[in-house]
């Protein structure tokens, strides 16, 4: 690994971007979205562009590969690729190196493959392009691609079709579409975005391990600072289409020069660090220290969940005419999306709830809130069994303002039609004490300047408020009621770093000032680890692992635990 | 694949049961009396009274649901009162020319508004893109009775290009031997290449009539789905992957952009067998819309409700052709299956 | 990442202005909504304005091509077809309102109840609309006349009736991705009951997109009426309405009397045409794709 740019003096660097300038045209005239963007890189070096959405980095990559959408043009600068300066070079000439001399990798591995072709097909037909193969050895060749990002036996999957594989399997694939060619630089645009954290670090790992293998090249883009810090040389960071910093990464971690890098930097997760920690400084040191007062051990529990279980029938296997002429097919086994967890939660405490996608950690919290009707098992809540109440009448029960919920998605999850006032009111005119509609307002606004909301934004529809804002209306909702539980869904993941670092304060602060506990549901044990007292670890609708998050985090006990953490990626510390 | 189209078959079930159940009871809810309709308006009280009782019209309504169901299933539709003759031989007789018609008017649609569709989506803002549009909105709303009228004002009696519309030879000509009962391939079989030319100097003007109805749908889908298709993540792998642009368009996109286009088939059959009725009347053609037509006029309901039921009987097994289709191209359908 | 993110939308004015660009982008829009009015005002106070009555013969004036006494020219009975275009207006858009209104409402409401409850509810209103699609839709609107009897008020039940899986379908798929939506799951924990939640929240959102459906179908509605009266259901003779009329020329097209049939033609053709047009900016409108 060379640590520095162009460490080879002799030679020309492989890319030199030299001043890029990049518009697009859309309906409010020409929109500059990269500006003045220079990079180099060496051959067989790694560099990461980290910025938050809308930083440009996704559009300097595409600039790179001249595979910018109709609307985008460069309106200054150069690119030169090995030698050949590709921002002005005919069509031809830069086809001819895309996929054999530059590659690129993408998020949402699923929808980047051809979903009516075989994936060995696919394959094929970039090696044909590239003439690397003729139609009669391709198949062999593209076994061999297969082969060469380790997926096991590639006979059978070079004839699998994309949605008969896995979200990591179809990254796999991926990877064995842009590095078929062998080319000397790879640009991964957020590939493991929406994978599991196993996953991404295998995906990960299969890219470095490969890079280095055959001296290629890579650029990841993330925006994910603590990724591009543990895999790459050197780190870039983006701003509103600016390159604010370039450093190696531990010398964007160790002294982070520009504010914003520093602000992204502390927004980061990682081990060893509060909430607090995640705020720029200035903000932080305005606010009261977190007290650290525990949950009261032993006192009664708010909430025990008993050998909770969720069944879902699997669609019938047998043909429609098979069982029109009355063959007998044996109905088959349930699917048990949880199966028999029990746990409980003190008051005034806060529970992880943490698992990969697929997990019943979703399901699991469906059920707490009495949305969902469990298959068989007992939430008692204060002492009484929920359970006993179905989904359908729990919104008329008196227990539906004790137990509410923050959701994933902040813009899924309000009225495209209701004013952020409005929704924020509507629990209480439908399950609060009558009120006249001053006074009505009046707690509106006390609710919102609780939460940290302009009380001038409170007229507004959703579609113009930030993330930020509409995560703000969510929480505000949810608290309207001085609920006992709060279910947290994920009430980040839909966010940026800086947003969700903010967002996580107030939800802990919240919770101090309130007195609630919180069930927070989440795939981000570094998240989990600083706001939730205990933590539960499910896989495949059961529970591996419980205790003090402290105490799991540090020493975990099942082997599942272990290779969750494992795969947070580490920056230099 | 034998089990699969046994698959859609049973699929295709229920949609015939409802269209059994639908033409019994648009039977059923004539206003007044049924048997005087069925009778037809110059029928004496006895007569009126003879076919209630021949037609079970006393009995309970789920006893003449059988008796109705009974007849269908031994191909009895009842009798034409303009024509003397079965309904079902007369639908069988007339539904060749009829299919001729629509299926050469899909196939010229096709051949047009696919092209069109692809190019105007590749080359987006182009004038040909504009063409489409203009296309597009235009043929939807043209009235296809109208349509069939100005094309023969243009084309017969401004220039005299097409012959007068009556019907599917002119009269010098007399019907090539049956082998499909379509005229233009039946003449080729049967070699009599000058006969070909009388049937299709006939058909041209009433298919290009039905092909203009068509386009629109087609052209707008085709389009729409390859814009959508273009602007996927899989296209810009493949484009990423330095594919020449005629692969990445035909190869990738193309087919994936058929997808909603054979879905709109469906759609585009129903209005198609919709129109041939009124292009039917237009030009004087021997099918089974203009057979229903008349039928209509003279209040002779048999051949009105077998006619319903023959098209949708056809319509039904399009749709299914249509399945089948899709599954053939799109590997997902299969798994489910 | 996107460039939508780049732009920040700002307040109520952002749907205005969008409404304000689509109609000065696309010019033909616009267009369309002049021609809407002057159909509209046609069929309000066209009986008014005309300066022939539609419906009195004069057969010693009878096929006269158009001239400044008779605009559109006179049919085979000398009557002008000028008064009988305008008049024939309120008839042809009474149908088309009359029953896209039905239709509006028995599809909508049919589509959100199978969209949202799901389970029964759903298998029924979807057998329904399965045992409709399987007809050609306008052979089975003939079908249906031709039983019913032969009147203006079947015509306009038909043609709700052959309109309704559309609709259904287009509320049903809208209420069915929006039953588990994060907001309508928030209103569950509001306290809202089921019904109300439908109404309150569902439904409000569905609205544009049904009324999109409308304006697209209302063409359609009309097309399908002037078929069934072109060929002789439900509008009787001298009764003037644009596909009758059609008719009645159809037959002196071959001997070059061309304005019997082409005027009402036309005019129907544009009526249509307006109405597709107008879907198509209100599609625009509502569509969140092309609201950058």
């Amino acid at each position: 690994m060379n640590i520095h740019a162009g460490a080879d003096h002799m030679q020309p660097p492989l890319l030199d971007v030299h001043d890029l300038t990049v518009e697009f045209s859309t309906r409010r005239g020409m929109v500059r979205a990269v500006e003045k963007v220079n990079l180099t890189l060496a051959k067989g070096e790694t560099l990461g562009i980290v910025g938050e959405s809308g930083s440009g980095k996704s559009v300097t990559s595409y600039t790179v590969m001249r595979i910018l959408d109709r609307a985008g043009r460069i309106a200054e600068g150069s690119i030169t690729f090995g030698g050949v300066d590709v921002g002005n070079a005919p069509e031809a000439q830069v086809r001819t190196l895309r996929g054999r001399e530059m590659s690129m990798i993408f998020q949402n591995p699923r929808a980047a493959l051809n979903p009516i072709r075989k994936v060995g097909k696919q394959i094929e037909d970039v090696l044909i392009e590239h003439v690397q193969a003729q139609p009669s050895n391709a198949r062999e060749k593209a076994i061999e691609v297969l082969q060469a990002v380790r997926i096991a036996r590639p006979e059978e999957r070079y004839h699998a079709y994309p949605f008969e594989l896995s979200g990591g399997m179809c990254q796999r694939i991926v990877i064995a579409l842009a590095l078929a060619c062998r080319p000397q630089l790879l640009i991964a645009d957020e590939p493991t975005t929406g994978l599991d954290v196993t996953t991404q670090k295998a995906v990960m790992d299969l890219v470095v391990e490969l890079a280095r293998e055959r001296n290629m090249a890579t650029i990841l883009i993330t925006h994910d600072l603590g990724l591009a810090a543990a895999y790459c040389d050197r780190v870039m960071v983006m701003e509103k289409g600016r390159v604010v910093e370039t450093a190696t990464a531990e010398a964007i971690f160790r002294a982070p020069q520009h504010a914003y890098t520093r602000k992204l930097m502390r927004a980061t997760p990682r081990g060893g660090i509060t909430l607090r920690d995640l705020l720029p400084e200035e903000v932080a040191a305005e606010m009261a220290p977190l007290t650290t007062a525990k949950p009261l051990a032993g006192g009664p529990s708010l909430l025990v969940v008993e050998n909770l279980i969720k069944e879902y029938p699997r669609p019938s296997t047998g043909s429609g005419l098979a069982r029109l002429f009355g063959a007998k097919v044996a109905p088959p086994e349930p699917f048990r999306a949880v199966d028999g967890i029990s746990f409980s939660l003190a008051r005034g405490e806060s529970l992880g709830l943490v698992g990969e996608s697929g997990c019943g950690k979703s399901t699991t919290s469906m059920m707490l809130m009495r949305l969902l009707d469990p298959t068989s098992g007992r939430i008692i809540f204060n002492g009484e069994d929920l359970a006993n109440i179905s989904a359908k009448t729990f919104a008329r029960s008196p227990w539906r303002s004790r137990i509410q919920m923050v959701f994933q998605d902040p813009t899924d999850s309000l009225n495209p039609r209701f004013t952020a006032a409005r929704s924020i009111a509507d629990p209480l005119m439908r399950l609060g004490e009558p009120m006249a509609s001053a006074a009505l307002r009046a707690r509106v606004e006390e609710l919102a300047t609780l939460v940290g909301l302009p009380v001038s934004l409170l007229d507004r529809f959703p579609h113009q408020l930030s993330g930020g804002q509409k995560a703000r209306v969510g929480i505000a909702r949810a608290i309207a009621l001085d609920p006992e539980l709060v279910v947290l869904d994920e009430p980040t993941a839909a966010l940026d770093v800086s947003v969700q670092a903010v967002v996580l304060n107030l939800l802990q602060d919240l919770k101090q000032r309130l007195g609630m506990s919180y069930i927070f549901v989440s795939h981000d044990l570094e998240v989990v680890r600083m706001l939730c007292d205990r933590v539960i670890v499910m896989r495949s609708g059961r529970i591996v692992e419980e205790g003090q998050t402290e105490a799991v985090m540090a020493s975990p006990k099942a082997d599942y635990t272990r290779e969750l953490l494992s795969s947070i990626p580490h920056p230099p510390a | 694949m034998l089990k699969q189209i046994a698959g859609r078959l049973a699929t295709a079930l229920p949609s015939l049961v409802g269209v059994v159940i639908v033409t019994f009871l648009l039977t059923r809810v004539l206003p007044g009396d049924a048997a005087a309709y069925f009778a037809g308006p110059a029928a004496t009280p006895e007569a009126v009274a003879q076919i209630r009782a021949q037609l079970g019209l006393d009995q309970p309504l789920i006893v003449q649901f059988l008796a109705y169901v009974k007849d269908l299933a031994t191909g009895n539709l009842g009798t034409s009162l303009t024509t003397g003759q079965p309904v079902l031989d007369d639908i069988r007789a007339r539904l060749p020319a009829s299919a001729e018609l629509t299926l050469l008017g899909l196939l010229i649609s096709v051949a047009v508004a696919v092209p069109l569709g692809v190019l105007a989506a590749v080359r987006q803002g182009s004038w040909i893109d504009h063409l489409c549009r203009v296309v597009a909105t235009a043929g939807v709303s043209l009235p296809v009775f109208f349509t069939g009228l100005l094309l023969v004002y243009v084309f017969y009696f401004k220039l005299g290009w097409a012959p007068a519309p009556l019907g599917r030879l002119d009269f010098f000509y007399s019907a090539p031997p049956t082998l499909t009962g379509f005229y233009l391939v039946d003449s080729l079989a049967a070699g009599e290449f000058e006969l070909f030319r009388a049937a299709w100097s006939q058909i041209w003007l009433p298919a290009v009539t039905l092909a203009i109805f068509s386009l629109a749908p087609i052209t707008r889908m085709t389009r729409a789905s390859m814009l959508s298709v273009l602007a996927a993540d899989f296209v810009r792998t493949a484009r990423a992957s330095g594919l020449k642009p005629s692969k990445v368009v035909m190869g990738y996109a193309f087919r994936n952009a058929l997808l909603p286009v054979i879905t709109t088939l469906g759609m585009v059959f129903s209005f198609l067998l919709g129109a041939n009725v009124l292009v039917e009347k237009v030009f004087a053609w021997p099918g089974i819309g203009s057979y229903a037509i008349e039928a209509l006029i003279t209040s002779d309901f048999a051949p009105v409700q077998g006619f319903v039921l023959a098209m949708a009987v056809l319509y039904v097994l399009l749709n299914l052709a249509i399945d089948i289709l899709y599954g053939l191209v799109d590997p997902r359908v299969r798994l489910d299956a | 990442m996107s460039l939508a993110s780049t732009g920040t939308t700002s307040a109520r004015e952002g749907l205005l202005a969008h409404a304000r660009h689509i109609v000065t982008e696309n010019p033909v829009t616009g267009l369309a909504f002049g021609l809407f009015a002057l159909f509209v005002l046609t069929a309000l106070i066209g009986h008014l304005i005309v300066p022939i009555d539609p419906l009195v013969s004069d057969t010693a004036a009878a096929l006269q091509p158009p001239s400044a006494r008779h605009w559109f020219g006179t049919d085979q009975l000398g009557r002008d077809i000028f008064a009988r275009v305008v008049v024939a207006t309120r008839l042809d858009m009474v149908i088309a309102i009359s029953s896209v209104a039905l239709v509006f409402f028995a599809g909508g409401l049919a589509g959100l109840a199978a969209g949202y409850f799901g389970g029964w509810t759903d298998r029924i209103i979807g057998r329904i609309c399965d045992t409709i699609m399987a007809f050609p839709l306008f052979v089975l609107a003939m079908g249906i006349v031709a039983a019913l009897g032969n009147t203006v008020t079947n015509i306009v039940i038909a043609t709700a009736i052959i309109n309704f899986p559309l609709y259904a379908r287009v509320a049903r798929a809208e209420a069915n991705i929006r039953r588990e939506a994060g907001f309508v799951q928030a209103a569950r924990l509001c306290g809202n009951s089921e019904i109300r939640i439908l109404l309150t929240q569902v439904a409000p959102n569905i609205l544009p997109i049904m009324m999109v459906q409308v304006s697209l179908t209302m063409g359609y509605a009309i097309l399908n009426a002037a078929g069934l009266s072109f060929i002789g259901l439900g509008v009787r003779p001298p009764t003037p309405e644009w596909g009758i009329m059609v008719a009645e020329g159809a037959s002196f097209i071959v001997s070059g009397e061309w304005w019997i049939a082409f005027f009402p033609g036309v005019t129907l053709m544009l009526a249509v045409f307006c109405f597709n047009l107008l879907g198509d900016g209100l599609r625009d409108l509502v569509d969140p794709q092309r609201r950058l």
